[in-house]
């Protein structure tokens, strides 16, 4: 375990230091959510309907943005090979880089999503529901997305690649974090989906992080 | 060479299965296709579009068996090394989406009349689309490395990952889709009649046979590609004063 801490403190550090890219992610969050008034029209009632599904959709695309940092620079400037080298479990490796990530994008966007909300008229009751599902879907965003960006390593095409693995393995999340925002506006109970998000994430913090450490195995080889 | 190490004894099984497949497609289909577009019944409240279901069904069912095969082929090259194993489903992969479009595309063309509409976000069509695209992202991972051999590992991470998530999209997007519109549309709400039934499973082992004739071939195919690329290394190898030649 003592590989985890000392792999999450450093990418912590890194990304501290270069936090220009943790804040691109985040204006990319931001223009993208205030590109849907402009396409669907600045009535209320319209907005409130799609607010869930444009703030979930647009959070799947920005972390998406985000996850070819996850591994890209360690693997090309030779930290990768060093990690598998130095024989620690490559899966507390992954499982340290996904936190880290998730702490550096995922929270963040989690934080700015309630004002992105406030411009589209999300309904009062939405934002518990929306805060919670983003909490409990966002990290496995990162842990599926890991595996993704383990995968592309030093392929040609990587980043559109990655994303075309990548979608549609979100379809659950995006699916069951907007029925949340959905249910709770409603006033139909939400733990249901909830649950449902929170056993994805249990499931894929045990799943993915082997597959994603397959992938660095293949890749360094 | 490595990837030679025993695909003696495999193609010789598969060759051996190829003309049997190969036969019993070519009959079953010869029987079974003018069973089900002209001597079968027209559907009283269906009319003839219901001869259109005499292929979907059958590819919509392939879709997901080259899926599972190309799974078990991956989770086998992952666990055993086996060659053999990356080469199947990676001559799977091709099958398997041609398949699944065809089901998408005979679903729309039968939903035109039926529903309306060459589209409706229905729980079945939605995740065979989805398994479109995961099948397309195979195909496209597998090809995207310089040295192939990382094409196919990468290739099978992604297909037993895939067969992980496959039942919980599946599982989501209905949820999703009770939840979104009543369903106005019930597979069972037709009377599945005799008639109907017969050309069904001709065409249904007709497709069935079909694939895995198209399998043991593209299996071939496979295994040249992979001897011409390493002759082709090779000759490349042997000269290397040409190449440095060409090179300054």
């Amino acid at each position: 375990m003592s590989v985890f801490g000392a792999v999450l403190k450093r990418d912590l550090a890194l990304a501290i230091r270069q936090s220009a890219d943790s804040f691109t992610v985040l204006a990319f969050f931001a223009i993208a959510v205030v590109l849907f008034p402009l396409g669907v029209g600045p009535e209320t009632n319209t907005l409130a309907k799609i607010a869930g599904g444009v703030l979930w959709v647009s959070a799947l695309l920005a972390a998406l943005l985000s996850l070819d940092r996850l591994f890209t620079v360690d693997f090309e400037d030779g930290t990768l090979d060093q990690l598998v080298l130095s024989g620690e479990p490559l899966v507390f490796v992954v499982l340290a880089k996904t936190a880290a990530h998730w702490l550096t994008t995922g929270l963040p966007l989690i934080l700015l999503s309630p004002v992105l909300a406030l411009t589209l008229h999300l309904p009062a009751e939405g934002y518990g529901a929306l805060l919670t599902a983003l909490l409990l879907g966002t990290p496995t965003v990162s842990l599926i997305g890991a595996v993704g960006a383990a995968l592309v390593l030093g392929s040609r095409r990587g980043g559109v690649l990655l994303s075309f693995l990548v979608l549609p393995l979100y379809v659950p999340i995006l699916i069951f974090g907007t029925l949340s925002v959905e249910a709770a506006i409603l006033g139909v109970p939400v733990k249901a989906t909830l649950a449902l998000l929170g056993a994805m994430a249990l499931f894929a913090a045990v799943l993915a992080p082997w597959a994603a450490a397959a992938a660095l195995r293949q890749a360094t080889e | 060479m490595h990837r030679f190490a025993n695909p003696t004894t495999f193609m010789r099984i598969a060759n051996a299965i190829f003309p049997w497949a190969a036969g019993l497609s070519a009959v079953l289909f010869l029987i079974g296709l003018p069973v089900a577009l002209v001597t079968s019944p027209a559907d009283y409240q269906q009319g003839d579009s219901v001869r259109l279901f005499y292929v979907h069904v059958p590819a919509a069912w392939i879709s997901l068996m080259v899926y599972g095969m190309m799974a078990v082929s991956s989770a086998a090259f992952l666990i055993w090394r086996h060659p053999m194993a990356s080469v199947s489903a990676r001559a799977l992969a091709p099958v398997g989406a041609i398949f699944t479009a065809l089901a998408l595309v005979t679903g729309s063309l039968w939903g035109r009349p039926m529903w309306g509409t060459y589209w409706v976000w229905d729980a079945r069509l939605t995740s065979e689309l989805l398994l479109l695209f995961i099948y397309l992202g195979y195909i496209a991972i597998a090809d995207a490395f310089e040295d192939p051999e990382r094409g196919d590992k990468a290739a099978a991470v992604l297909g037993v990952v895939g067969s992980v998530n496959l039942p919980i999209i599946h599982f989501s997007v209905e949820w999703w889709n009770t939840l979104h519109q009543p369903s106005i549309i019930k597979m069972t709400g037709f009377t599945v009649d005799g008639s109907i039934l017969l050309p069904l499973f001709l065409m249904l082992g007709a497709f069935t046979s079909y694939t895995i004739a198209i399998w043991v071939l593209r299996l071939r195919s496979e295994l040249l590609a992979v001897k011409l690329r390493n002759a082709r290394m090779s000759e490349v190898s042997l000269a290397p004063s040409l190449n440095r030649g060409a090179a300054e």
